[in-house]
């Protein structure tokens, strides 16, 4: 943000600039302002009392181990139960899209109908049925994976959706050649299309992921289980009887652990931009001699040697 | 599936309570989140970074910590609302910073070449951008905001979720304590509740797309 953005203003002169600068000092001053009233009513109820802030920051505490013991398998579980269902929707999110990209028009459709319920469904519900639903079909499992099941079910959909959308947006050619060497539809997917759709759409997984982390948190609200982040914050919070300092911290927790999956995202699009920026240039200069070569062949040479 | 059509009228109530909180919240996101995109695109450095930093903080934390703190905290801070205030409150402050982000992209896929032929033939910054440059961001908008719009409309089965909200989902989840057998067919019914929402929204949103698609 260094920069400011460049479509809406020219380069600000020396009035705008003095105008900014006012304008900076009197939102400073609002915001300021927000902030110290936000404060003494904190401080009216109390907010301020050390013995409300010292078990979760100071490490002299009596309490602070015991809360740290339990954030920290609080954080574990929470990562737990994201890489299970990340593991799981990859799994599946590959294996539908390769069956929607393998059979018919009506084949599929059964597929798609299915995808599409899942995908409109909150995730929040389909959390709360596996642990209500399954139990009754005899499946007794223990609330970890009432979650990641839950969560996996609406995520291997959004998943395969992100990589349908990256096998469209490779070349057509990949697909063709696959199958002009002599590979079966199947092993060209598998083995052509769908590597290279991982590739392309690394970053968005990688969002997606942060998705599925922040989602882990509904188990505090519908399961009795695991202990994840939130339910620790929640658990600590009933011994504590400081909603604002532990939920603060949570959050604190959960920002810096979806920031660095972020930071991973943005390091990996930077990567693959630059792999696939050194690259693209050939690949495109032949498509573009192949197709000149071939319209120069099939049209007579005088035309294709004018188009190129 | 007799659970459906006996309680139909159960289903009918958490559909409009749904509903309910649906069209408070969009309205509370759609406003605040303007307010901070027009926070991050002004040319005031302080505001700037207000809203870069309500935008990623709210983006990195989970809608069910911020509504454990519209729910829990801000009565604790003497701020005491009905639970549906509340959590129409935490769901608009969350889905803000996506409108936020959505509208912020929408402007700057304008070309810049756009804004300077405005300034070019002497339109000022609120001609410029109420002329020129609004109507375009506004149609590339479209998409983005039509899937963050959809997204809400099934997090509003999170504030249900806290079981005071009167939606759809607090509902099913009322019946299923209370009958314990019938688990399915309310399972069913709340699914079809939430797809006849967010399937209509996408239909609409579809039409409304490709009348103000523009090539470019």
């Amino acid at each position: 943000m260094s920069a400011a953005p460049s479509v809406l203003y020219d380069a600000p002169g020396p009035r705008a600039l003095r105008r900014a600068r006012v304008l900076s000092v009197v939102s400073v001053l609002v915001l300021a302002t927000l902030l110290v009233l936000a404060g003494l009513r904190l401080n009216e109820t109390g907010q301020f009392e050390p013995e409300r802030w010292s078990p979760l920051f100071w490490p002299g505490d009596e309490s602070f181990a015991s809360v740290w013991g339990q954030l920290r398998i609080g954080i574990t579980n929470t990562l737990l139960a994201a890489a299970l269902a990340i593991v799981f929707s990859l799994v599946l999110g590959v294996a539908l899209t390769t069956a929607r990209l393998l059979l018919g028009r009506y084949a599929r459709l059964p597929l798609v109908l299915v995808a599409e319920v899942l995908r409109g469904a909150p995730v929040v519900i389909l959390i709360f049925f596996a642990a209500r639903v399954l139990p009754q079909f005899g499946v007794e499992l223990s609330q970890r994976w009432y979650l990641v099941i839950g969560l996996t079910a609406y995520n291997f959909v959004v998943i395969g959706e992100i990589l349908r959308a990256g096998v469209a947006a490779l070349p057509r050619g990949q697909r063709e050649a696959g199958l002009a060497i002599g590979l079966t539809p199947r092993q060209t997917v598998l083995q052509i299309q769908m590597p290279q759709a991982f590739r392309l759409m690394l970053p968005a997984l990688i969002s997606q992921l942060v998705v599925i982390v922040k989602d882990t948190s509904l188990a505090a609200l519908i399961l009795t289980g695991p202990l994840e982040l939130l339910n620790a914050g929640k658990r600590i919070e009933r011994f504590l009887d400081n909603p604002l300092q532990t939920y603060l911290l949570v959050a604190l927790l959960y920002i810096v652990l979806n920031s660095l999956l972020g930071l991973l995202a943005t390091y990996v699009d930077r990567r693959l931009g630059r792999a696939r920026g050194g690259q693209a240039a050939p690949v495109d200069q032949d498509r573009a001699v192949s197709t000149a070569n071939l319209g120069a062949n099939s049209s007579g040479g005088g035309v294709g040697g004018i188009a190129t | 599936m007799d659970v459906l059509v006996d309680n139909f009228d159960l289903f009918a109530g958490g559909f409009l309570g749904s509903l309910k909180i649906i069209v408070y919240s969009l309205v509370g996101a759609l406003v605040l989140g303007t307010v901070l995109a027009m926070m991050r695109v002004s040319p005031v450095a302080p505001l700037r970074q207000f809203g870069s930093g309500y935008v990623s903080v709210v983006r990195n934390s989970p809608l069910t910590i911020m509504l454990f703190f519209t729910a829990f905290v801000l009565p604790e801070l003497g701020f005491n609302r009905p639970f549906f205030q509340l959590g129409v409150l935490g769901l608009s402050l969350y889905t803000a910073a996506f409108v936020c982000e959505a509208i912020r992209s929408g402007i700057n896929a304008v070309p810049s070449g756009q804004a300077e032929a405005a300034r070019a033939i002497g339109l000022t910054f609120g001609q410029s951008l109420a002329t020129v440059v609004m109507p375009q961001a506004l149609r590339t908008v479209v998409p983005p905001l039509g899937s963050v719009v959809i997204a809400m409309m099934k997090n509003s089965a999170i504030v249900g979720a806290f079981g005071v909200g009167g939606d759809l989902f607090a509902v099913g989840k009322r019946l299923t304590s209370a009958q314990g057998f019938a688990v399915l067919p309310v399972l069913v019914g709340m699914l079809l509740g939430y797809l006849l929402i967010t399937l209509t929204t996408a239909a609409l949103l579809s039409r409304l797309e490709s009348k103000v698609a523009i090539l470019r």
